[in-house]
């Protein structure tokens, strides 16, 4: 992964001296806080390197590591989903509650759940194309939306607020063995999010660095008119990318769902800001056209250290959302200030 | 610049001016350390200093657990107890603060299960370390199947089926119990045991608990609407005043009584502007569980011979209020 990376196509970065190339890779400045980030908490944290930490800290940051990627992506397109943080808890829910009420198999349920959630995604990019609203303001809606729905149609059918279990239906134990296992990798317990997270990466950073797709992503992104201009299938690719939200919520609902075997239907609201902080800790622009996905997985790492580094360090945590605000601040600083650099070398 | 600097120099010159000059010689801050002061102290047993941790499914800067945690760290002080706290509200999140306190190895863990299916894996994982287990507040029902050694609380069905009981004493004929948090099992079973035992009707009501004049705006347009409404169960103490102004605007009739206290509701019972509160003795809930952490520690002893110990649920009326004012004021119940 590494090794392509290292040799990026040509345009993207300015070319020059080893030193410059790396200043101006997005995800520098996470890198730099994540590694401030580990060496403060090892050394105040007591347990903090411990090999059980490292597997709890690991799970912490897979779970909003998955779905930062495809926000990564899908800011780099120059877009928001305010609705991944919800479409998480509503992918969960729909899984659950269909294979419970018509007594199938699990997967069955999972396979309806992805249908309906990469529905909601291209649901999103539809009306956001069609409409030309603000990315914000259509994804406010869905995000408002699914929350009422999540609440309304588990009451409606469930008659609680949370889903009945689905432990001992067939289908149940190899779901939760793609979803939900543990493995122990040299002592160390991982649980399988933090495969699927590597996997995302990979896959994310192979879209975007060597294939055309991943080119109509940063021209979209850049400008958009002038992408329509050269030819990209800019309403395609759009609504592409919210799929991948979608994609990346039913993952992580299923891994939610697998896990618990029963889910919450309040659940997920704010989430959504977390996967975006994710992204732009590693070095995605606001404004879109800049980032990588490897970033948004160091994002995620940072934010997966702090918030259980806290609990190891004995910290109060009402202190946490103060840390995670300055180290926000930080990182984008430090990324906005690079990219001056690397533009000023060009 | 210059200009800025000079009135942020304006400005913290102002507010120093104003702290020395403006000086308040009751309540305030000076009042609340004389009391607090009264209520510290020192080891009273010379056990190994144990680490104890907590980690409930409370929101941000909720009062009810507030009240949780001062109970439960006068009991680390007494039993010369570390004693840590961490909350989520979010499922999973409680769950891998869980993980955090096993790997950290603490020497025992006190956990809230009112998400009790996303709890279970973790609490099944500090077992397996060794680490013994006590469940607070919610959760009686799943404490013993998940190997908890005792379970610390009210039954939310109970407490709500005593409210039910008291709003009979009282000739309530049409019930609005408000619940503040959607997606609460508890809460839902409080409003079911209500319904239980109560002989009118109950219709429930959902508010956004962390959007005040959202809640308060609901309460009165239902007020409004449904005037045969004659009593109001709100379901945490902050509601309780909120829906006593919500009457108010809406000139409704109806008697407001709450689930918990807290110095406002207690002052509001006494007044009579509330009907009664059903307090589950929150202090009790963090002490006991500290406690009994530290007794199987020191002596293997656990309290409850499997069931639940139960905190509540307890009816305050007018007649007890007053004692009790003196205790919600300093933030014990």
């Amino acid at each position: 992964m590494s090794a392509a990376l290292d040799t990026v196509p040509e345009e993207r970065i300015p070319q020059g001296s080893p030193l410059r190339k790396l200043l101006a890779r997005p995800e520098l400045g996470s890198v730099v806080g994540a590694l401030a980030v580990l060496v403060f908490f090892a050394c105040t944290a007591d347990g903090f390197l411990r090999a059980s930490s490292l597997g709890t800290v690991l799970y912490a940051s897979s779970t909003i590591g998955i779905m930062a990627v495809p926000v990564a992506l899908l800011m780099i397109g120059g877009e928001f989903d305010l609705s991944a943080g919800v479409m998480v808890t509503s992918s969960a829910l729909i899984s659950s509650m269909f294979s419970y009420q018509m007594t199938a198999n699990t997967w069955v349920g999972a396979g309806v759940s992805l249908l309906v959630t990469l529905a909601v995604g291209a649901f999103n990019g539809f009306v956001l194309t069609r409409t030309k609203l603000p990315s914000f303001i259509v994804t406010l809606g869905t995000f408002l939306m699914l929350t009422g729905l999540n609440l309304g149609l588990t009451k409606l059918i469930d008659g609680t607020v949370s889903t009945k279990s689905i432990a001992d239906m067939q289908g149940f134990p190899s779901a939760r063995a793609v979803f939900a296992s543990t493995l122990t990798v040299g002592g160390v317990d991982l649980k399988v999010t933090v495969l699927w997270w590597l996997g995302l990466v990979v896959l994310a950073s192979w879209i975007l660095l060597r294939t055309r797709a991943g080119n109509w992503i940063f021209a979209v992104g850049g400008d958009r008119e002038a992408a329509r201009a050269v030819g990209v299938p800019v309403n395609r690719t759009r609504i592409g990318l919210y799929m991948g939200v979608a994609f990346g919520a039913w993952i992580s609902g299923q891994h939610l769902l697998f896990s618990f075997d029963a889910v919450q239907s309040g659940e997920g609201v704010g989430n959504e800001l977390i996967y975006i902080i994710a992204a732009v800790i590693g070095g995605c622009l606001i404004t879109g056209g800049y980032g990588s996905a490897v970033g948004s997985a160091v994002g995620a790492l940072l934010f997966g250290m702090t918030s259980k580094g806290i609990v190891f360090a004995e910290w109060n945590p009402d202190w946490f959302k103060f840390f995670l605000g300055a180290m926000l601040l930080l990182a984008t600083l430090l990324n906005h200030w690079v990219r001056k650099r690397a533009e000023a070398a060009k | 610049m210059a200009r800025f600097r000079t009135w942020v120099g304006i400005a913290v010159a102002g507010a120093l001016g104003l702290s020395l000059a403006g000086c308040s010689s009751t309540g305030g801050k000076r009042a609340e350390d004389a009391r607090n002061a009264a209520a510290q102290g020192r080891a009273a047993v010379n056990t190994p200093r144990w680490t104890f941790a907590m980690i409930t499914h409370s929101g941000d800067g909720d009062t009810f657990w507030d009240i949780v945690q001062s109970g439960a760290k006068q009991a680390a002080v007494k039993d010369n107890v570390n004693f840590l706290y961490s909350h989520d509200d979010e499922a999973q999140q409680q769950a891998q603060l869980v993980d955090a306190a096993v790997d950290k190895k603490v020497d025992g863990i006190i956990v809230t299960l009112a998400k009790p299916a996303a709890l279970k894996a973790s609490v099944a994982r500090a077992e397996k370390a060794g680490i013994p287990v006590i469940t607070v507040n919610s959760g009686s029902a799943e404490s013993k199947a998940f190997g908890a050694l005792a379970h610390i609380g009210q039954d939310e069905t109970v407490a709500g089926e005593a409210v039910g009981d008291e709003l009979n004493k009282r000739g309530r004929k049409k019930v609005l119990c408000v619940l503040h948090e959607q997606g609460n099992v508890g809460h839902e079973q409080r409003c079911d045991g209500v319904a239980k035992t109560f002989g009118g009707t109950v219709r429930k009501l959902y508010v956004n608990g962390t959007n005040m004049p959202d809640v308060q705006s609901a309460v009165e347009a239902k007020l409004q609407a449904d005037k045969s409404i004659d009593a109001v169960v709100t379901l945490g103490a902050p509601y309780a005043d909120t829906a006593v102004k919500a009457k108010q605007d809406a000139g409704s009739k109806a008697e407001i009584d709450t689930f918990d206290l807290n110095a406002k509701v207690a002052a509001e019972l006494k007044d009579g502007t509330l009907g009664f509160a059903v307090d589950q003795q929150p202090y009790l809930q963090g002490y006991e569980a500290v406690d009994l952490l530290w007794l199987y520690k020191y002596n293997a002893d656990v309290l409850g011979g499997g069931r639940p110990v139960l905190t509540g649920p307890q009816i305050v009326t007018k007649d007890q209020a007053g004692a009790l004012a003196a205790y919600t004021q300093r933030g014990t119940r």
